[in-house]
């Protein structure tokens, strides 16, 4: 509890109409997070969503409340919080964030202590891989590391023993507690790499393994069930190089470019008691010159806003000693002043594994353990697994829908949805239409057409009639004119007189 | 028909003709000697520097990639570099030849033939000189008359490439194998690691140097024997001086204490050097000679003869 204390957004104060608010930033959270890790003893590690999903609450609930913002006494509320103007909202689409003070003491500040009993019951995982040439101290260290013999001496094959052929890969698992804080600790072990005459694609086993490893997680995170999630990704690897003091040799270079994306790498010099100071300084530098040179991502120890000088100036200097030269030794030894240490034990002095004169064991340790352990296992969650995640997707044939990520809201959708679908019909309506016309017009003109036919044919017809007519009377009058000329005569003659002036 | 004994015969005064040694030493000394090494073994395990320190003097520089776009150096570039080294008159005239890149690669198939084929065609120089007509009187010897072998102090065991090119070389050269940057080990781990790579040794039925020829007699047999339970030295090597209880040696410098080179008990620097030069130089020189070379002589001759009968046929 004592931890939390300084903490500015959510100060105790008497009711004052304060309108202004010092802005709790959202990553408070992660700031008294990352501070309970600096701290010496094993402090809980606080998931920002509670957290964070209080704030929101809070936040809502003070929304919400807002119409009675103006009341002049502030009992309207349950938790006494003052009013405050609404800070200026986000952009479009978001809730406006609305920061209140605290007027009397609430007690959420105990939130990580129960995340802190939670996880203690829970118990931590931590996975470990290491890689490199055999004889490098690789067992001797994770020995030293927790200060247990997790790996069993190793015990020598006669010469005449069948040796593999291929990396082997070897998973050591030990249950550790400290302080009443469980630890599974597991070691993956990869005799073999390196040391055949042939080391083309020994690296393949060991990313073959990474990526099961990613697989059987994602498909523990598909089922329908999850209860049980069993997290045995890798979450650190440490690399182990030969001191020869001149370079990176070929092997590891292609190495680390096989594993740099997929696992947080960490290079270590192995049996650093054979290098003298310069040539270790002259060493790593080389080392980082060379990982550079080949865009190489180590890990490398994040570091947040607001945090105190003392966390920044660790977090500087454990970057600064990698690539670690490191020591191991898991017997104890007297050095000539009569202390009994672990380290090893050569007729010229002694080497103490925990003096950080002698070796950057202890830092190593610092990183690993003590600081950024869980920064490890969360950078492995958030941006190695979801990278892996993403690829595998992706090319298992799922398509990114993208308009998920936008904020839905329903009405809206189903009004652009109504939109769409009328502009549809108001087209396909267009379209009949206009087939329609095309239609009768096509007709009308058929029509037209028979008609003058029609019209012509009666006009052949009654000038075909006429013709006929004039004909027929024709041979009438001659018919007529054989005889008197009487009745045409007088019909004519009638008409005649009638139009006789 | 028996082969004539030889009796040795006592003479009666003091004739004189036990000065022939001082005559062919007198001889010896114009002509000056000349001893070839090589020294095979992968970066980084002072090989150069061991060379300097054997020597006490910059003969080679050591040849790591110091900058991180260099390319890694292929061993087709074997060159001896020559020295003289002068000591009381003695003329020693030095090639050593280095081995850069051996065993870097990532697939290291077939790194040793190189180092095979230089070895093999110093023989064959010399046979030709040998052969031709007119001949020096006294031809170059540029065969390598030892090999360092480097082995890495890993604590457990031979690596599968050592003991393939070991087993190569020891056909063409005398191979002397050695432990480097045995400052990472200390006294326990070294006795049992030596024990374990003795073990693989003989193993693999790997000849080292000194051999057991037929000739010789049961007393050099235990001689040979008592050399290579002691070899296998374990070394460290240093260039630069470092001061010891006010005086000046050369060793390492460390935060914990300072390796001495030359002391006994902290690595077998001494031993090894003296077994180079001052007691088996000689002996190395004839063994290429008498052993090596003559098996490489008749493999040619019979493969020239073969050769000719059938072109004749």
């Amino acid at each position: 509890m004592s931890a939390l204390q300084p903490s500015p957004p959510l100060q105790v104060q008497p009711v004052q109409w304060t309108l202004l608010l010092p802005k709790p930033r959202l990553d408070a959270a992660r700031s008294i997070n990352s501070k309970q890790q600096h701290s010496s003893r094993p402090q809980p590690i606080l998931p920002p969503l509670p957290f964070l999903a209080a704030l929101k609450m809070t936040d809502s609930y003070i929304s919400t409340g807002n119409g009675d913002a103006f009341t002049p006494n502030g009992s309207s509320r349950m938790n006494g919080s003052s009013p405050s103007l609404p800070t200026t909202s986000n952009d479009a689409g978001t809730a406006p964030i609305i920061r209140k003070k605290l007027m009397g003491f609430v007690g959420f500040a105990n939130l990580p202590n129960q995340v802190h009993r939670k996880s203690v019951r829970k118990g931590f995982q931590f996975t470990t891989m290491v890689v490199g040439e055999s004889g490098l101290g690789k067992s001797t260290l994770i020995n030293t590391l927790f200060n247990t013999t997790i790996n069993p001496p190793k015990e020598t094959l006669p010469p005449s023993a069948e040796r593999p052929s291929t990396v082997a890969i070897e998973s050591i698992s030990a249950d550790i507690e400290e302080n009443g804080v469980r630890l599974r600790l597991n070691v993956v072990d990869t005799p073999g790499f390196g040391d055949f005459v042939n080391n083309d694609e020994s690296w393949r086993p060991i990313v073959e393994n990474i990526e099961s490893r990613f697989d059987s997680y994602l498909e523990q995170e598909s089922r329908v069930n999850r209860q049980k999630i069993a997290d045995n990704r890798i979450h650190a690897c440490l690399y182990f190089i030969q001191p020869t003091g001149h370079s990176l040799k070929p092997i590891d270079v292609e190495c680390m470019r096989q594993l740099h994306t997929k696992v947080n790498l960490i290079p270590i010099i192995a049996k650093a008691d054979t290098l003298t100071d310069e040539e270790v300084a002259e060493f790593k530098a080389r080392i980082l010159a060379d990982i550079a040179y080949h865009n190489i991502h180590i890990f490398q120890a994040p570091t947040y806003e607001n945090e105190d000088d003392e966390a920044i100036a660790e977090a500087e200097e454990i970057a600064s000693k990698i690539p670690f030269a490191v020591v191991g030794s898991d017997k104890e030894v007297t050095t000539p002043d009569g202390r009994k240490v672990r380290g090893r034990a050569y007729p010229w002095g002694v080497v103490e594994v925990d003096n950080e004169d002698h070796c950057d064991f202890v830092k190593l340790r610092q990183m690993l353990v003590r600081t950024y352990m869980e920064e490890l296992r969360e950078y492995t969650n958030d941006v190695l697994y979801e990278n892996w995640r993403t690829e595998k997707l992706l090319s298992m044939g799922v398509i990114q829908d993208s308009s998920v990520f936008k904020e839905i809201n329903p009405a809206i959708r189903i009004q652009e949805e109504r939109i769409m679908h009328e502009a549809k019909l108001a087209k396909m309506e267009a379209e009949m239409k206009m087939v329609f016309q095309q239609k009768v017009q096509e007709k009308e003109a058929k029509l037209k057409q028979s008609e003058e036919e029609l019209y012509a044919r009666h006009r052949e017809m009654k000038e075909a009639l006429e013709k006929q007519r004039l004909d027929l009377e024709d041979k009438k009058r001659r018919i007529e004119n054989g005889r008197p000329l009487t009745p045409e005569k007088i019909s004519t003659g009638r008409k005649k007189g009638f139009l006789r002036p | 028909m028996a082969a004539p004994t030889v009796e040795e015969i006592r003479a009666n005064a003091y004739v004189g003709f036990d000065t022939i040694t001082q005559q062919i030493e007198h001889k010896l000394l114009k002509r000056g000697f000349q001893f070839n090494v090589i020294v095979v073994g992968q970066t980084g395990l002072g090989k150069s520097t061991l060379i300097n320190t054997i020597f006490a003097s910059h003969l080679i520089d050591t040849k790591g990639r110091k900058e991180a776009d260099e390319p890694v150096r292929q061993t087709t570039e074997i060159h001896p570099v020559s020295h003289v080294i002068t000591e009381n008159g003695v003329r020693l005239r030095l090639n050593i030849v280095d081995t850069p890149g051996y065993g870097d690669q990532i697939n290291n198939e077939n790194c040793w033939d190189p180092i095979v084929k230089y070895i093999k065609d110093q023989h064959s120089a010399y046979l030709r000189k040998e052969l031709t007509a007119m001949r020096d009187r006294h031809i170059q010897d540029t065969r390598i008359h030892c090999c360092l072998y480097f082995i890495n102090p890993t604590g457990h065991s031979l690596r599968s490439i050592d003991i393939i090119v070991m087993k190569k070389l020891s056909e063409v050269v005398n191979v002397v194998p050695v432990i480097a940057k045995s400052d990472s080990l200390t006294m326990e781990e070294r006795e049992s690691f030596k024990q374990k790579i003795r073990a693989e040794l003989v193993h693999h039925n790997i000849r080292l140097y000194p051999f057991d020829t037929e000739e010789n007699d049961e007393e050099e047999v235990q001689l040979n024997e008592s050399i290579r339970a002691s070899t296998l030295p374990q070394l460290v090597g240093s260039e630069r001086n470092v001061i010891i209880d006010g005086k000046s040696v050369r060793g390492r410098k460390n935060r914990w204490g300072v390796v001495n080179v030359e002391d006994e008990k902290h690595c077998e620097f001494v031993y090894l050097r003296n077994f180079l030069t001052r007691t088996h130089l000689q002996d190395l020189i004839e063994t290429t000679a008498q052993i090596h070379y003559e098996a490489f002589r008749q493999k040619q001759l019979l493969a020239l003869k073969e050769q000719t009968n059938t072109r004749a046929s």
